[in-house]
């Protein structure tokens, strides 16, 4: 049986708990609002940040000389010509300042003598990433935001709760209804200010490097509510994705560290370096870019030059022990663990889906189309263009999240009026706590139809018939998912939950494919086969908005629509 | 003949009322008991209940359940060719199945 639904009131309604969402409920509680900070898994665990290994980009100038003006620059040459340049400006200059409060709370970037040691990346014109070692970024950030979460006054945290549905009344966002996992009751938020601080889509992919609980829902709550969405077909694929062997108790992401700090050689089966054939020798060096990187391993095994499992070698053989051991300590160890000797052996690897440059429509405020809903961090589109620079998410999650924090205090201040009756409770409701039949649908088996449909089809490799296939799948999948969820309504029900899941994934899918379908170019991380060149006809950004159940595409001139199953 | 990992799981919602069911799972060797509840779930049972998010890291430290009446990860307890009992942890409340309220008193939703 579901319960009656339960209730709650805040200021401010705080989506996600990564870095973005933590750091702009401090920031609006420290404004002076009662903050609400919900996450589907538990608080400041779940989501990108804890994953992310390395590194974090700003204009310090602590290992040499730099100025945000320089990270800028190199912001927009990756993000191949199609950065919101607000955002990107704000990213690099407030950067610097968010890592250093981060470094007043404690989180320990890695130092040379005294100083914050920064090391190179690919992208960037000078060493600018700090770091915290050994392959600890993201498991510190969170840490360190959690305890200054936990010593803030007025933040209220709320684990275990998955928003369903925004809230809206006749023009605002007012809040948001919530399935609650641990009792299995729907819940009505009402807020103030709401932030999205979702984080990405990359659960839409077989081979990701996210956490579960990335399946895009931020992206499907905004449009359903009636917000616009951005560069949705800019899917990044990290190239260096662990394949093989069977590693577990790691990130798959862990490689780029290692490149980092030690170069390392990527070969394909005939022990060859092969980056050059696409146009950037490394030489033992890091160099390559994600979009081309991502390339270059494709192309090499579809020219069956690729390793066993599917992928290319990245061998670092020619590293002294000591030197890796120097480099990675403890983590040489649980490599050991997992039987891996890298003086002895190569590893596989190959692309991986890992970050999401698309996203929700927000200005330099973070503030969306819709009064009353701001978003944060990875969740808003366009500050990385079409391809992200290395370094930047982290970087994004904390300035983002500190000004949506600010921007939504002072929404709730100065601007907030009593709303009308929202109009949409009694419908969210509703679904939260509709009985299905009982059928025959196996919600994992069919979110892994989608993830292999969307890696094979919408991936990092794309053509036009490719992307029809996908789009025919997800519409197949649309249509058995139906309009109610299964299952007995009581606590921790997977399948019910899988279905709401599924339910924003289908929808985020079917932008994402029909935004890639329309930009016949390759730019970025939006390769097209069938047409292989940068066209100087597609330099605007694409947004997507749901309108009467229908995708609305519409860019430059140009203005599409596409029907939804 | 391929091995297979034999899976013997609680299932229930109410600690004095729940059941053992037995599933058989292919053994690949290298793989962690969480890949094998994902395999059931999406090969036999989507109903069965666990937790978890960051899958393979070893991150969000989610996956907590007892193996064999010992605390482990099942990101991180290798999938083993025999029969290995998994139970939902003994001293946290339980929600479903593996899944139990591990979250800080602080951290849940109690409305109002």
């Amino acid at each position: 049986m579901n319960p009656e639904p339960m209730h709650a009131e805040t200021d401010v309604l705080v989506i996600g708990s990564g870095a973005a969402g933590m750091y702009a409920a401090i920031e609006a509680a420290r404004s002076g609002c009662q903050v609400l900070l919900a996450d589907r898994s538990l608080i400041g665990r779940g989501g990108a940040t804890v994953m992310a290994q390395m590194t974090v980009a700003a204009a310090l100038g602590s290992e040499s000389p730099d100025h945000w003006s320089h990270h800028y620059d190199d912001t927009l040459a990756a993000g191949r010509g199609l950065c919101n340049e607000p955002l990107a400006q704000l990213l690099c200059e407030e950067g610097p300042d968010c890592i250093r409060a981060m470094d007043d709370w404690g989180v320990g970037w890695a130092r040379k003598d005294a100083r914050i040691a920064q090391a190179m990346a690919p992208g960037h014109d000078r060493p600018r990433c700090v770091y915290v070692d050994f392959l600890n970024t993201g498991p510190a950030v969170s840490k360190t935001l959690r305890t200054v979460v936990n010593r803030s006054g007025g933040i209220r945290k709320a684990g275990d709760l998955c928003i369903v549905d925004l809230l809206r009344d006749k023009t605002d966002v007012v809040g948001a209804a919530a399935l609650h996992l641990g009792s299995g009751a729907p819940v009505i938020v009402s807020a103030k200010a709401t932030i999205l601080a979702t984080g990405g889509l990359t659960r839409l992919y077989r081979r990701n490097s996210a956490s579960a609980n990335m399946g895009g829902d931020g992206y499907a709550l905004a449009l359903r509510a009636g917000a616009s969405l951005v560069d949705m077909e800019f899917v990044q694929f990290f190239p260096i994705g662990h394949l093989a062997p069977r590693l577990i108790g790691m990130d798959p992401i862990m490689w780029d560290p290692f490149r980092y700090k030690l170069g390392g050689r990527l070969l394909n089966n005939r022990m060859e370096e092969f980056t050059q054939r696409y146009g950037v020798a490394e030489d033992g060096k890091y160099v390559i870019t994600r979009d081309i990187g991502s390339y270059a391993i494709l192309k090499e095994v579809e020219a069956g030059r690729g390793s066993p499992h599917g992928g290319v070698y990245l061998s670092f053989q020619h590293c002294p022990e000591q030197a890796l051991r120097e480099a990675f300590g403890p983590v040489i160890d649980r490599l050991a663990a997992n039987g891996i000797d890298l003086t002895r052996t190569p590893i596989e690897v190959a692309p991986i889906a890992h970050y999401h440059m698309g996203g929700i429509v927000a200005d330099a405020q973070m503030q969306t189309d819709l009064p009353g809903l701001f978003a944060a961090g990875e969740a808003v589109g366009g500050a990385n263009g079409a391809n992200r620079l290395s370094g930047n998410a982290i970087t994004e999650a904390l300035v983002f999240g500190r000004r949506a924090g600010r921007s939504a205090a002072d929404y709730v201040r100065r601007v907030w009026k009593s709303p009308d009756h929202a109009d949409n409770t009694h419908t969210a409701i509703a679904l939260i706590a509709a009985k299905g039949p009982t059928r025959d649908f196996n919600t994992a088996a069919k979110l892994q139809t989608l993830q292999t449909t969307m890696q094979d089809n919408v991936g990092a490799l794309r053509s036009q018939a490719k992307i029809i296939a996908a789009i025919e799948s997800i519409s197949l999948l649309a249509r058995e998912l139906g309009d109610t969820p299964p299952g007995d309504g009581d606590r921790f029900d997977m399948r019910r939950i899988e279905w709401f899941d599924l339910r924003n994934m289908l929808l985020v899918a079917r932008v994402v494919a029909e935004a890639a379908l329309a930009r016949t170019e390759t730019r970025g991380a939006q390769q097209r086969e069938d047409y292989p060149q940068l066209s100087a006809d597609w330099a605007f950004n694409q947004t997507a908005k749901l309108a009467g159940g229908r995708i609305e595409l519409s860019g430059g001139a140009r203005m599409f629509a596409t029907v939804t199953s | 003949m391929t091995e297979s990992a034999t899976l013997r799981i609680w299932r229930g919602v109410d600690k004095g009322g729940g059941r053992w069911e037995t599933y058989e799972v292919p053994f690949e060797r290298g793989q962690s008991v969480l890949d094998g509840l994902r395999w059931i779930r999406a090969n036999r049972d989507p109903t069965l209940a666990i937790r978890f998010s960051c899958i393979n890291a070893n991150a969000c430290k989610e996956c907590m359940l007892e193996l064999d009446g010992t605390t482990v990860y099942a990101c991180t307890a290798r999938l083993q060719p025999r029969e290995m009992t998994l139970a939902p942890l003994s001293n946290k409340k339980l929600l479903r199945d593996l899944v139990t309220e591990i979250a800080p008193p602080t951290e849940r939703f109690t409305g109002a």
